[in-house]
């Protein structure tokens, strides 16, 4: 399997200029390995303590409700809202609408908006009653 | 078929008749995560709190822990075959198979212990 490296590679990610429907192509793929990695063990864990008990929930609750946790659980409810208006861009596309240039990138700024919006209304509910 | 380039090895072979299921069942999975994935979130928002007691008393209900569960399988099974094709993307050689073999024991053994624990909640947690 040894490759030659010498020989040319097909345009890559240098040649091209950058634009926010790239960008957020390659977004969404962290963001995807994100709620994979991060998010989950976040849900297991949550999981797992309530189905141990008061003290295991207790010690999980207090540090999901520490600065660390709240920094963690904001930027997994952006992720997968992002993932989520990502994927449902992904399903028009796959139905073969918006590839113009205009649309495209229209498209990608509003679920961006999408993201950022659905993050502040989850968090602004979650806020004022309290964790 | 050549054994020079990358291409020369594979030119010909036609495709490995696995990529459009694989790609069917990402957006097959990714529909049920959408439905699933709101429904955890709203439901949680309509908790009252996130008390222990209240979160138990929740998950102990057939209404919460069927769909809780259904939400776990969709979800690893969706993230399963996303970061399959992550890793297919940019590891290469013996550190793919590792990769892979790890992802594989991600999933299942973090599924299983979701499972396990919103089953044990369903089954013991509460008094209904």
């Amino acid at each position: 399997m040894a490759r030659n490296n010498a020989r040319p590679l097909s345009p890559h990610l240098g040649i091209w200029k950058p634009g926010i429907h790239m960008t957020l192509s390659i977004v969404n793929r962290v963001m995807g390995a994100g709620l994979a990695t991060v998010g989950v063990l976040a849900l297991v864990w949550w999981l797992v303590a309530a189905s141990s008990g008061a003290e295991a929930y207790a010690t999980f609750m207090g540090i999901a409700t520490g600065w660390t946790g709240y920094v963690v659980l904001i930027g997994l409810t952006f992720a997968f809202f992002l993932h989520m208006a990502m994927g449902i861009r992904h399903f028009v596309m796959d139905m073969g609408a918006g590839f113009d240039l205009k649309a495209n990138r229209a498209w990608a700024w509003v679920t961006v908006i999408v993201a950022v919006v659905l993050t502040g209304l989850t968090w602004f509910v979650i806020l004022n009653k309290g964790l | 078929m050549g054994n020079g380039t990358a291409l020369g090895r594979v030119r010909g072979l036609g495709s490995a008749k696995g990529g459009s299921h694989h790609w069917w069942l990402q957006r097959v999975t990714a529909l049920g995560n959408l439905i699933l994935v709101l429904w955890f979130i709203i439901s949680l928002l309509r908790l009252p709190s996130m008390e222990h007691g209240v979160v138990i008393k929740w998950l102990a209900s057939p209404l919460a822990a069927v769909p809780m569960a259904l939400f776990i399988i969709n979800v690893f099974w969706h993230f399963r075959i996303g970061m399959q094709v992550i890793i297919e993307d940019y590891v290469h050689g013996g550190m793919r198979v590792i990769t892979l073999g790890a992802l594989h024991i991600w999933t299942f053994a973090a599924g299983g212990f979701a499972l396990f624990a919103i089953f044990k909640i369903a089954f013991t947690g509460a008094p209904a």
